[in-house]
Formats: structure tokens, sequence, C-alpha cells
């Protein structure tokens, strides 16, 4: 690895804050303002990542994980999605309310994503050569010729066989793994200190998304990154995640360390997701599934979000919103049966 | 990169097969882009390759018709008025008469062969400058929204509203009233300025329409996400990824403004002498339709020939461009 890279520099809170965390979102609401009323995507989501460690972001389609990342990035399309409360401070500084021009500054340097689609990602009509080394000529003011020399040691670094050569490719001559190895590169090239990974191995095959995700683990280990990987795939993130939230309905409905999550879930939504992995000793049955669908973010259930599909609902479920509440320090489920969960052997 | 993690120690086994394999895929003529994947395309279609030719020879006559004939199309005598075509003359260089005389004496041949210069020149100025306007507009309605949007939507309507023919008709006869001789320079450029004030909102159109749908592709918030400023990312990434939907109208309008041009110039408040043009011949001919048919045959001729030239073209690029048809 030629381009290691620690970053050692405190991380403190510019307002007098306590010494907060590399990346933090604080009490997020999101919504989107469509024909048909508002969609609350995103209801007060905390969530935090430091140097060197991973969270990962889980939850169905509509739980508002890639949201909140598109609203950490700003490329949330404003209209229809709005920011309505909420910060997000990275380095103790809020994205939400410095200037445009800082902003700007922080992605790409700061903060840098990378997307689920690599083919749609990557500008068709221009060489992936050309597209890296203009990074690096805008923002780092290098010659067409060193611009040049930084990509094909990029593409080294993310393994892509024959780098130099294949510099002159167009995005679509490669094949799925390695495009997503190119948008991989292309967001490390000016070296951020978060990487924010939004369903990265969805679109590829499984052989193909254990060397994806190896990759990215190995580089935010090198560099010291801290990495929000967003994903439906359980399976994905059990190897590569040090903490794991859990998202639901635009909310977080459980958070803890990635052993005590797997080991002893404290949300029935959790435990049902859990419960629908398909497992090798019950082969022949049918699989568990959670009953229902997602709710309609236009109409939120009342109290619980999940209360309708949830096997241990009980009256107050409808009636009152349970609180994120902690559990034993580290770990946090908003459900209203959490300590009973965590209490059970 | 040794690490006692499980994690890494299935990455090496993962990633090892894939590192030795050599990369040299048989690339020799492997299309690429878009746009050399369109010309892969267009090289082989019979239809492209007529209509380029033909253009070819059009664009050729307009930059130097001299190499086309030595007559001067102005030069007029009136001894050889209406003088029919000389057939003989079809291999002698040099020699007039080829298409005959026209009233004035003037040569047909010659006239014709001029008269292309106008039609690429009005026709292509025209198209040009739609795309630059229109294009212009239209990035800017797409990208922006919003008021931009429908204020610019609302501005173009009101040219759009207006029926092609009768525009022009009114506009032209307003600054170049039919009874006045304005000079070469400034009845074309009128003309052309009259094309594109009437043009310009379907080229924006089109241009807002595909840039709608590319801005919300993944590689422009890639490109935001990495940080780049709006200017770069339009330029980068929006116009070359929708312009091609411009470029396939622009060369089938190129056609259609030929022959507007050309009618335009026949009813009188076109293009008008000096300048020598297709539709100004025709215009003239009509009038002697049954004494000297030749008069109306050749520019007819010629006219057609080029319309139906660049709308061939036009045909085989949007089929290049549209990778749905392939």
């Amino acid at each position: 690895m030629s381009d290691i890279k620690v970053k050692t520099a405190p991380v403190l809170g510019v307002d007098g804050r306590s010494a907060g965390h590399l990346l933090e979102i604080d009490n997020l609401h999101v919504e989107f303002r469509t024909r048909d009323g508002i969609a609350k995507v995103i209801n007060g989501v905390s969530y935090h990542v430091d140097a060197g460690e991973t969270l990962a972001v889980l939850g169905e389609s509509g739980s508002g994980k890639s949201v909140t990342a598109q609203t950490i990035m700003g490329i949330l399309d404003t209209p229809p999605g709005f920011v309505t409360d909420g910060a997000i401070r990275f380095r103790g500084k809020d994205l939400l309310t410095m200037g445009k021009d800082e902003r700007r500054l922080v992605r790409g340097e700061g903060i840098a994503m990378v997307f689920q689609d690599a083919l749609s990602a990557l500008n068709p009509v221009f060489t992936v050569g050309f597209q890296i080394a203009e990074l690096f000529r805008k923002r780092r003011g290098m010659s067409r010729a060193d611009g040049y020399k930084r990509a094909a040691e990029l593409l080294d670094l993310v393994k892509i066989p024959a780098a130099s050569a294949r510099l002159r490719d167009f995005p679509h001559q490669f094949s799925g793994g390695m495009r997503q190895r190119v948008m991989i590169a292309m967001a490390l090239a000016l070296d951020p200190e978060v990487l924010i990974a939004d369903e990265p191995t969805t679109a590829l095959d499984v052989t193909v998304q254990a060397q994806i995700m190896d990759l990215l683990a190995e580089i935010r280990r090198d560099r010291n990154m801290g990495m929000i990987l967003i994903t439906h795939d359980l399976g994905v993130v059990a190897d590569v995640a040090d903490r794991i939230a859990v998202m639901y309905a635009g909310r977080i409905v459980e958070q803890a360390d990635v052993h005590a999550l797997y080991g002893k879930p404290c949300h029935p939504y959790t435990l049902a997701l859990l419960d629908s992995l398909p497992r090798l000793d019950l082969k022949g049955q049918e699989l568990n599934t959670i009953k229902g669908l997602p709710p309609n973010l236009l109409r939120i259930p009342s109290g619980c979000a999940f209360h309708p599909r949830c096997r241990m609902a009980r009256d107050i479920c409808s009636a009152e919103r349970p609180a994120l509440v902690e559990l034993g320090g580290v770990r946090s489920s908003a459900c209203h049966f959490a300590e009973e969960l965590y209490g059970r052997e | 990169m040794s690490s006692p993690e499980v994690a890494t120690a299935t990455a090496e086994a993962a990633v090892a097969p894939v590192t030795p394999a050599p990369a040299e895929p048989p690339r020799k003529d492997k299309p690429r882009s878009l746009w050399t994947d369109a010309w892969y395309e267009l090289r082989r279609k019979p239809l492209f390759v007529i209509s380029a030719i033909m253009i070819t020879i059009f664009v050729l006559m307009a930059a130097f018709p001299w190499l086309f004939t030595s007559v001067s199309p102005t030069e007029a005598d009136l001894n050889r008025s209406l003088t029919p075509p000389d057939f003989g003359a079809w291999f002698q260089f040099g020699k007039g008469g080829q298409f005959g005389y026209d009233l004035q004496g003037a040569d047909v041949y010659a006239r014709t062969i001029y008269g292309a210069r106008a039609s690429i020149v009005v026709g292509l100025s025209a198209v040009i400058g739609n795309m630059l306007l229109g294009g212009f507009f239209g990035i800017l309605s797409g990208y922006l929204g919003g008021w931009t949007d429908a204020l610019l939507a609302r501005f173009g309507d009101i040219f759009l509203g207006l029926p092609f023919v009768l525009g022009a008709l009114v506009i032209l006869s307003t600054f170049a009233p039919v009874q006045s001789s304005p000079s070469a320079f400034r009845i074309t450029s009128l003309v052309i300025v009259t094309f594109i004030t009437l043009g310009w909102p379907s080229f924006a159109r089109i241009m807002r329409a595909a840039v709608l749908s590319t801005k919300q592709l993944d590689f422009v918030h890639a490109a935001q996400a990495l940080g780049a400023r709006p200017g770069r990312i339009i330029l980068r990434h929006v116009l070359p990824n929708a312009v091609a939907p411009m470029v396939v109208v622009g060369t089938i309008t190129l056609g259609a403004y030929i022959g507007a041009e050309a009618t335009l110039s026949f009813l009188g408040v076109g293009l008008r002498e000096p300048v020598v043009s297709w539709g100004i011949m025709i215009g003239e001919a009509r009038q002697l339709m049954e004494a000297a048919p030749y008069m109306m045959a050749f520019p007819a001729a010629f006219l057609a020939i080029a319309v139906l030239s660049f709308v061939m073209l036009g045909d085989a690029v949007r089929d290049a461009l549209d990778p749905k048809l392939r």
C-alpha cells in the first residue's frame, strides 16, 4: 500500500461542544413534499462515526437510510426533499448551516460516497482515466500527466489489473465488480476522512460482493477512515461492521455493537430481520418472513411505526411511540419491551 | 497487508484469482463512447454514405463554386436571353449554357451552382444559432428548474405560437419590405436571425427534456458528491450526455430550413438580388414556365436533392445515436 494516510488531528467542536465525533448526525428530520402530501422520510435520526470505525446502517427499502446519506452529501433533490430539523456535524461544524463553497470543499475531501450502481454513477462519455485525472487537475492543481499517473496508482490501489492500460477505457468496458472498484477509487481520490458506501454491492453477484466488501474493509483500515455502510443485506455487514444502526420508517430502532446485535437483538424488528435469514439447518422449510409491508411514509402508523407488523405488539404500541432507550451502555433500542428483550436469556 | 482478521483472509482468497488475469481482450475496433459508437454504426449505412457524399458536394459548391463553373452567375447578356440548355456543353468545362440561359441572359448552371451557397449558409447558420441559443436556454431551464424554467417556457411559447411561415413573413416584410433592396449580407443575416427567432424554442424544449432526464442520473450526483461546481457539472456531465437529441433534430431541421429559405425567397420576402438563391431562381422561372421550363427544373432539382440529403442524414444520425433502435 503506497497510500497509507493516518489522520490524527483532534476532533474538537468549534462552538465549545464536547469533543464530538468525526461525523455526527443529530436529530435529522427530512421530509418529501409530494403532490399526495408530506412524506416524513427521516424522523429524528442520530448516529455518529469515528475515524477507523465502520457503522452499518441497516434497513428495508424506504426506511430512509439512503436519504440520510444523500442529506449528508448534500445531493438531496430539493424539491421535493427538505431538511426540516437537525444537524450534521463534520469535525464539529454543521454542514447544514455552513456556506455553499465551504460545504462543497467538504465533499470529496472530507466525506466521499460510493454509489450503488457504478455503471450509472460514472459518466459514460469520458474514459475512466480522464474522470479521475480531472479530479486531481481541478482540486489538486496537477498537470494532465500527473493526474493520469495518480489515477493509475488509485486503480492499482483498488486492485484493478493492468491499471494504467485500463485508464483509457470507458466505464461500460469494465465488468460490474471492476466498475465498482473504479467508483471506490474515485471516492478515495481526495483522501476523504469518511466514506459513505450506499449499498455498494447490491448490483453485484455474491462472490464479487465479498471481494468488494473486503476491499472496502481493507482500505478503511489502512487509511483509518470512518465508514458508513448502508445496506439491506444482513450477511454483508456481519464481517465488516463495528456497529450497526437498524432503521425503520425514518427512525433508528436499534443501535448496537455488531456482536451484541447479532447475539441478542433487542428490538422485535431486528429479531424478525434475523429470523428471516435463510438457515442451512432449516433446509426444506418455508422461510420466515416479516408479515405486511413497510409503512407508507405519507401515513406512518401511530405509536411505534412497526406495531402493525410486530409479533409482540400490545395496546401501548399503537398509542405511544417508544423512545430510543439505552441498554447497558453502548446499545439502544426503541421498543416498549426493550428491557424485557435485553434481560432475556 | 497481513492481518489476523478473518475477513482479510477471505479477501485475499477472493481477490487472488482476479489479479493475474491478463486484461488484454481483443479491443482493436471495439466500439467505445456514444459518439464513436455512432460513427461506427454510421459508416456501414448506405443511407448515411450517400447523403454524406451529396452533402459534401453541396458544401464544396457553396465554399468553392469556381471548382464547378468558371462562368459568373451575374454576368448577363440579353442576346442569350432564354436560350435552352446546350447538352453538348455538359462535358466541356468553362463553356456556359449547360442548363440554358435565363430571361436576363445569365447562365442558369452557374447560378444554380452559386445558389448552393445561400442555402448552405442560411441553413447551417440558422441551425447552429438555434442549437446555441435553444441549447443554452434549454440547459438553463432544465438544470435550474423552478421559476426560471416556467419563465423561459412561457417566453418560448410566444415564438412557438406563431406559425413558422407567417411569423417569418411578418418579421421579414417588416425589416426588409418587399420593394426594398438590402445588401446581400444584410438580407442573409436577417433571414438567419428570423429562423433563429422562430426556431429556438423547439430546440430549447428538446434540450430541456434531455437535461431533465440526465441531471437525475447517478453520475451527476456522484460529481456533486465529489464537490464539483455547477458549471463543471453542466459542461462535463450534463451537456455531453444530453446533446444527442438536439443534434438529431438539428440535422433534420437543416433540410427543412433550406426548403424554408427557398420558400421565402420565392415569395419575395426572403433573399433577393444580388444574392443568388434557388428560391429566387424558382420564383423567376415561375412566370416563364411554358417558355423556359428548364429554368425551373434545374434549381428545383438541386433544392430537392439538398433537402433530401439533409433529411436522410438526420435519419441516419438519429438511428445511430438512439441505442433503442439498434
